[in-house]
């Protein structure tokens, strides 16, 4: 076998790295790169992924990858195209993996300039839903009603008073070709899209539901389990849309009550405490789930 | 010395760094537009547009990103530029910090103009001194000439693998970015011979993969930083010798690391940057003809700071006085503390005088220049050297 046929066959995403247990973002990590080979060079706006794969002379990654800033990924990549385009190496493809926060909130005018661009490159959201790299502050991912280190619960709160932003459909709006929704919990959908988002040229966004044990609130055991049950409540869509139209979506075949998914998770528990707010707060997260499966038609 | 500066044109200030850049061959440009540094973009955009300039330009939505694809395209191999002012370069701040840090060597044209409360598009220096510390190379020029031919320059030491850091050409906004002036241009092939195409060492490499940006705490932070103040020291001779080279290709030498005018037996060595240089050499010529021992310097490179040139050029002063287009709020001028710092514990050392004039484009004449220097002599009549620096031309009647 010569050298290079034996990388083609390792991992180009290696174990060794520093990521909490039951962190979904390097399982993810690793299937995203077996779906693009080898041509790629990564770029990874500041955040878990990046703090937990690459220490000074210790990396995790075996295609080239650059970090920069937390609010530049996509300028950064938009920067590799470029070169590539002038250097005549545009068969090698770019790709962005951010967290929430960089994708939701600070790197967002950065993304929507690399969107309205239509520069190439897949551009991966890494989904947990707050700031983990940090400890759990809230973002503009963290679900309504979730506790988080900046917007605890107490007396006069339960939780994040506002609604997470609708990303993909934001995404979509700038006329990307391809966007979809994936979870850790299925791994095959997930390659698999990373595949189809690789068929297309101009900008692609891929948001990945990616539940966090540390700072959610669960048994580092559970993440997969806890990312199919946010999917098949209907609080998690998986969807797939192509020139801004839905055309596929995970169906749900034994729909589960939302009870169950936020049970299991400490950010929520309080919502199944009692108060009369916190009813309120959990009958509407109820009506969200059949609000999803509504509109995006996820059940037969 | 050669003469290779056969095209001669009456140019723009903007226009002649473009064409400079255009001679580079840069593979990619970024671009965010902001007063006055958008007539530099706009020509290049020209360029490429009429396919006179083969060049990846690309139109961003802030100057934080401008940095952005830079910091991208120079990690992936290409020789990158883009050219802001002001807020802007504020804006890039962070982005600069962390490219020097990543060693990334692209250039960066900063039009010199004050920065914001109030809102002034008018020129000063505190937009390229807040980026002080960064890391980056920074080089002023006084005319449009010195301009075109420190921008080909800049390419070549920003490039230099012992050095690898971005490099800012600093050029006054408005006096020099839009006023015209003959300017000498050197032949393609020359510029070619001169700066060849860019070769990283690294680069982002699918068939040599390599991590960047990596997370170093206190068991190796210390050392990144270290290695940028090393390379800028030890950079200073390979600056000085790239500027010599060019210089014999263009027929020009506008100095090293700095311009010493006059300085041999000059007793009063006034220092400033940028355009205000030729109004001071100006006024300098005529207090010389009135028999004042009168000196300039011209700083070129700010930053590495030429401290042993400045030294050894006022080592005969009696008195030093820097002419400072910045300020650091409850301090001084930045260069004034560079340079007292420098003269700390040595004996024999000349007075130094800090003189704040010209912010937020405050006229500087040659009349400027003669009452500074009056203040200066009689500062050291009375033997006292002032605690505070002197604001020039300051309007003490409509402060609060």
């Amino acid at each position: 076998m010569s050298e290079k046929n034996a990388v083609q066959e390792k991992d180009l995403f290696v174990s060794g790295h520093r990521a909490c247990h039951g962190c979904g973002q390097a399982l993810a990590v690793r299937h995203i790169l077996k779906a693009t080979g080898r041509d790629v060079i990564v770029i990874t706006p500041t955040g878990c992924l990046e703090t937990f794969t690459l220490t000074y002379g210790y990396s995790s990654w075996r295609v080239p990858f650059m970090h920069h800033l937390f609010e530049n990924g996509p300028s950064v990549a938009t920067g590799v195209v470029a070169a590539l385009k002038a250097q005549h190496r545009d068969h090698i493809r770019v790709l962005v993996i951010g967290g929430d926060g960089s994708t939701f909130d600070i790197g967002f005018g950065a993304l929507s300039g690399m969107l309205e661009r239509g520069d190439d490159v897949l551009y991966i959201c890494m989904d947990n839903g707050a700031y983990m790299n940090t400890g759990g502050q809230r973002s503009g991912a963290t679900p309504i009603y979730a506790g988080t280190t900046t917007h605890p619960v107490g007396k006069k709160s339960i939780g994040k008073p506002q609604l997470k932003k609708d990303m993909p459909a934001i995404v979509a709006a700038h006329g990307a070709p391809y966007v979809a929704t994936a979870s850790v919990a299925y791994l095959k959908d997930l390659r698999r899209k990373v595949e189809q988002a690789m068929t297309y040229q101009g900008p692609r966004y891929i948001q990945i539901d990616a539940p966090c044990p540390s700072v959610w609130g669960f048994p580092s055991d559970r993440t997969l389990e806890i990312g199919r049950l946010g999917v098949q409540s209907g609080l998690v869509p998986v969807f797939e849309m192509v020139d801004g139209r839905i055309t596929g979506v995970r169906k749900i075949r034994t729909r589960v009550p939302p009870r169950e998914y936020l049970s299991a998770q400490r950010r929520f528990k309080h919502l199944l405490e009692g108060n009369r707010a916190a009813r309120e707060g959990f009958e509407k997260i109820c009506a969200m789930a059949d609000s999803n499966i509504e509109k995006y038609g996820l059940m037969d | 010395m050669g003469d290779n500066g056969k095209t001669e044109r009456v140019l723009e200030g903007s226009e002649a760094v473009a064409l400079a850049i255009k001679a580079c061959r840069p593979g990619v440009i970024s671009t965010y537009p902001i007063s006055p540094q958008t007539h530099i973009v706009e020509a290049l955009a020209r360029m490429v547009v009429n396919g006179e300039l083969e060049s990846e330009y690309v139109r961003v939505e802030s100057e934080f990103s401008a940095a952005s694809v830079l910091a991208g395209a120079s990690a992936a191999g290409s020789r990158s530029y883009t050219a802001s002012t002001s807020q802007g370069l504020l804006l890039m701040t962070e982005v600069i910090y962390a490219s020097a840090g990543m060693r990334l060597p692209f250039v960066i044209t900063g039009v010199n103009r004050a920065v914001s409360a109030p809102i002034s598009i008018q020129p000063d220096h505190q937009d390229a001194m807040s980026l002080r510390d960064s890391g980056i190379i920074q080089i002023y020029v006084e005319s449009s000439q010195e301009a075109y031919d420190t921008h080909i320059a800049a390419f070549k030491i920003a490039e230099d693998p012992r050095i690898a850091l971005p490099v800012m050409v600093c050029m006054d906004g408005w006096i020099l970015t839009h006023s015209y002036e003959r300017v000498r241009l050197v032949e393609q092939e020359e510029v070619d011979r001169f700066l060849p195409p860019f070769k990283p060492i690294h680069f982002l490499d699918v068939n040599d993969p390599k991590s960047w940006g990596p997370i170093a705490d206190e068991d190796l932070y210390m050392e990144f930083r270290y290695a940028i103040h090393d390379a800028m020291q030890m950079g200073k001779k390979r600056i000085k010798e790239i500027f010599s080279e060019w210089a014999d290709i263009s027929g020009r030498d506008h100095g090293g690391l700095i311009e010493a005018y006059r300085t041999k037996d000059a007793e009063i060595v006034l220092i400033a940057m940028g355009s205000v240089a030729g109004t001071a050499k100006d006024a300098v010529d005529h207090l010389r003809t009135g028999g004042k021992k009168v000196g300039l310097i011209k700083i070129r490179c700010y930053r590495p700071f030429p401290y042993e040139d400045i030294l050894k050029a006022i080592q005969d002063a009696k008195v030093v006085a820097v002419m400072e287009a910045s300020f650091s709020m409850g301090s001084e001028g930045a260069i004034g503390l560079d340079l007292k710092a420098k003269l700390y514990g040595r004996s024999k050392t000349p007075v130094v005088i800090d003189m704040i004039a010209g912010l937020g484009g405050r006229v500087i004449t040659r009349g400027t220049i003669y009452k500074i220097v009056e203040q200066v002599e009689k500062a050291c009549e009375s033997g006292a050297v002032p605690f505070e620096p002197y604001w020039m031309d300051l309007k003490p009647e409509v402060l609060p």
